[in-house]
């Protein structure tokens, strides 16, 4: 039980870890597409990883008491996976579309 | 397990509140608009963490339903953005 807790605890890290690695992209990179490129995988991989460890968690403690939310949280992994990539490409695309150029080396931060 | 989950919880806050610098001070509309898909993204999560907070199962079920939503709106405001219009 204590083993299953500890590979929880590194789960939800490297969670938070990602997550956090993606808002600083958002903050400190020069150009929209540059900030959508750090935040469009960060943050899916990150969300997905917090998600499996607490399915982990909920597996292993509270099966008996809920054995439906596993599935609840396997259909948030699966639409996170599809949806946020989805997202992320459509707001490209509508940028691209209308005219924003995307950032070269030398020109000021935008 | 409960600390580590209220401990995460606060992390993740931090990282919204981080992410909604640029969603208020971002410079034009896309900017705008990738914070705020990033910002619905990060509540899916921080609701589900919640639910192993309190205790509630039925947390997960509005995570569900939030995660929906936040796609839908963030794909019609780009198809707006694109074309003018919702539906072409």
């Amino acid at each position: 039980m204590v083993l299953i807790d500890v590979i929880v605890i590194l789960f939800l890290a490297a969670g938070i870890f990602f997550m956090f690695t993606g808002v600083i992209g958002l903050l400190r990179l020069p150009d929209f597409y540059t900030r959508l490129h750090a935040t469009g995988k960060c943050d899916t991989l990150g969300e997905v990883l917090i998600i499996a460890g607490l399915l982990l968690y909920h597996a292993s403690h509270y099966y008996h008491e809920a054995p439906l939310v596993p599935v609840k949280l396997l259909f948030l992994i699966a639409f996170i996976f599809l949806a946020n990539p989805t997202a992320t490409h459509a707001i490209m695309k509508a940028a691209y579309m209308t005219g924003v150029k995307p950032w070269k080396l030398g020109e000021e931060r935008r | 397990m409960i600390e580590v989950f209220l401990a995460i919880a606060l992390l993740i806050a931090l990282t919204i509140l981080l992410s909604l610098y640029r969603a208020a001070l971002g410079p034009g509309v896309f900017n705008r608009v990738a914070a705020i898909n990033v910002i619905g993204t990060k509540t899916i999560v921080l609701l589900v963490i919640i639910g192993y907070i309190f205790e509630r199962p039925l947390f997960f079920d509005i995570s569900l339903l939030y995660a929906i939503l936040n796609f839908i709106g963030t794909l019609a405001f780009a198809k707006y953005l694109e074309r003018g219009e919702v539906w072409s």
